[in-house]
Parts: structure tokens; C-alpha cells; sequence
């Protein structure tokens, strides 16, 4: 099903800023991460047994 | 030689107790339920290193039933799933050891663990990651800390040593690849003769033995460093003058094990 929709029999495509070379593929896997990050900060965490 | 038996040389005469069990004379007290050595044994190494770990690391300190209520958040999950995340390699990565290359590469079975233990690493960088910038930005390394930040330091460049000779170990034309790309490298920094990269067997044991083995050991004193010093406490509220937080404004803390783990942030 991915691979169908993600080709990847062909050369990797690549952003360029200046001297800064980035696989789109590690592009895509930091923006997750620096979403993952936002909701573990921004989200409540489900409350627990209640403390003492 | 005479077939008769002799008896056995006279020695202390045995205790018996109530309950009909004997014991020598003299080793009748019990030593197991007290982890404070005999009277006369506390100069011995195995006395006060047990003493040591017993200080560092009581057993409700070690395995804490409760956790700050700051603990009850999101940030916090990442270092536990970096450590699941890891658990799961380790057990992959034994399958495949189990079986060789042309099981990993022909048989779906063998492709099936050989993407089971690539994208668990995928997942322990990411998560390890995480962990870091969390970490990073409530200043982890206060209150003594500084050892378990170091620690986590050495877990995550010796995980990316684990993961560059496990590309090494694939044996296809990737791993070729990254190889006579790396040796130039390598070489540049004068390393390539102990480290040789176009060596399979040199790399192959290094992913399968010495680096599991050092992350490993890593990554149990970073969690007996984490349960030693506790979980660090969120920075303070912007506006706080003192960066510390009254008796008022503590967070509250629930069970005497994690006031131990609380430790401070000072």
C-alpha cells in the first residue's frame, strides 16, 4: 500500500539551502518528530490514579 | 587400603532449633535477611560494596511504586520508549544472528524480522531523540545530574556506531556502498586500521557483540543513575525569582519512595 503510493525505485529527492543538503525522506522524518514533540508538551496527560 | 570408614573428624556440635533443623555451631544467626555484614566482616570489600549500592539505591528507590505528579506528562514517556524501542532490537537482532544473511534476505519470514529490527531502530532514534530535546530543555543535568546527562551522551553515540556497522552487516550492495564511502573517511582520520569498515567479520562482530554489549551496560547505569538521582523536576514558572520552588509551590509528591526519588534540582 506505501509503496504503491511512495515510489521508491528511483533516486531519493533532496532539498538544497546553499551548502545544506537534506533527503526528503529525513526532512519528513523531523517535522514528525518536532510534531510528536509539540503534542507531548501541548497535550494533557490522561490522569491517573488519584495521589495521596 | 582398608574399606572401613572412618568417622568424621569432631568439629562444632550442631545446633538444633525448635523446628528440628540443625546448623553449625557459631553460623546459627541468619545472614540472608540483614544486609548489614557480621560483626568483624565490615573492613571485607563484598561488606562495603553492598553497603554502598544498599545507600545508593534502596530497594523503594529502585523500583518506586510512585512518581512525582510533575511525572505525568507526555515529555516523560520518551526515554521509556526509547528503552522498549531498544528491547525489541535486541530481540530481533538475536533472531537474525540465529538464522544468517540468506534467511534475512530471501525467506519473507527473514525479511519480516530484518524490518522488525530496522524499523525498531528507527524508532529508538526517534524516540531517543526526543528524549534528548525534552531533556535539553528542562536543563536535565541540575541537581547532580550530571552523570546521567553523560551517560545519555554515550548511549546515543555508541547507538549510532550500532547503527552505521549494522548497515555494514547487511550484505547487499547498500551496505557495500556505505562501506567504500566510509573507509575514505575513516582513513582521513586515521582510524581505518583498527576500524576497518570494508572488513565484514571486524563489523559484523562488532554490531553483534561489543556495541549491544557497551550500549547495554550504558543504558543501565543511565537508568540506575535516573533512579539514583531521581527524575528532574520541570524548570520553573517564568516570573520565579529564586528558580526554586517554596514548600507551597512544590509539586505534590505521593509516596515515600518518590520523595527519595525527588532528590531536588539544586
Amino acid at each position: 500500500m506505501i509503496a504503491a503510493l511512495v515510489d521508491l525505485s528511483h533516486p531519493g529527492h533532496y532539498l538544497h539551502w546553499g551548502f545544506i543538503q537534506l533527503s526528503v525522506a529525513n526532512a519528513v522524518v523531523i517535522l514528525l518528530m518536532v510534531i510528536v514533540f509539540a503534542l507531548a508538551v501541548a497535550v494533557p496527560f490522561r490522569a491517573g490514579r488519584k495521589h495521596r | 587400603m582398608s574399606d572401613t570408614i572412618r568417622p568424621a573428624p569432631a568439629g562444632p556440635e550442631p545446633v538444633v532449633d525448635e523446628a528440628g533443623d540443625s546448623a553449625v555451631a557459631g553460623l546459627a544467626e541468619p545472614v540472608v535477611d540483614d544486609a548489614r555484614p557480621l560483626p568483624g566482616d565490615e573492613r571485607m570489600w563484598s561488606a562495603r560494596l553492598r553497603g554502598a549500592a544498599m545507600r545508593a539505591l534502596p530497594p523503594g528507590k529502585l523500583l518506586p511504586d510512585r512518581q512525582p505528579s510533575y511525572v505525568a506528562s507526555w515529555v516523560y514517556i520518551f526515554g521509556v520508549l526509547t528503552l522498549a524501542a531498544f528491547v525489541v532490537i535486541l530481540v530481533s537482532g538475536a533472531v537474525l544472528i540465529l538464522k544468517g544473511p540468506s534467511w534475512w534476505h530471501l525467506s519473507t519470514t527473514g525479511l519480516f524480522f530484518n524490518s522488525i529490527h530496522l524499523w525498531s531502530v528507527e524508532l529508538f532514534f526517534f524516540f531517543m531523540v526526543l528524549h534528548l530535546w525534552g531533556k535539553f530543555f528542562m536543563a536535565a543535568w541540575r541537581g547532580n545530574r550530571a552523570l546521567t546527562w553523560m551517560t545519555g551522551v554515550l548511549c546515543f553515540v555508541m547507538s549510532i556506531g550500532a547503527a552505521f556497522t549494522g548497515y555494514l552487516s547487511q550484505q547487499n550492495f547498500d551496505s557495500q556502498w556505505i562501506s567504500t564511502q566510509a573507509k575514505d573517511g575513516l582513513n582521513s582520520v586515521g582510524v581505518g586500521a583498527f576500524f576497518n569498515v570494508l572488513n565484514f567479520g571486524q563489523m559484523l562482530l562488532w554490531h553483534v557483540l561489543l556495541l549491544p554489549v557497551a550500549v547495554a551496560a550504558i543504558v543501565g547505569l543511565h537508568l540506575l543513575m535516573v533512579r539514583h538521582r531521581g527524575v528532574v523536576r520541570p524548570l520553573p514558572a517564568r516570573g520565579s525569582r529564586t528558580g526554586r520552588h517554596s514548600a507551597g509551590e512544590r509539586p505534590a509528591v505521593a509516596g515515600t519512595a518518590t520523595a527519595v526519588a525527588d532528590g531536588g534540582d539544586r
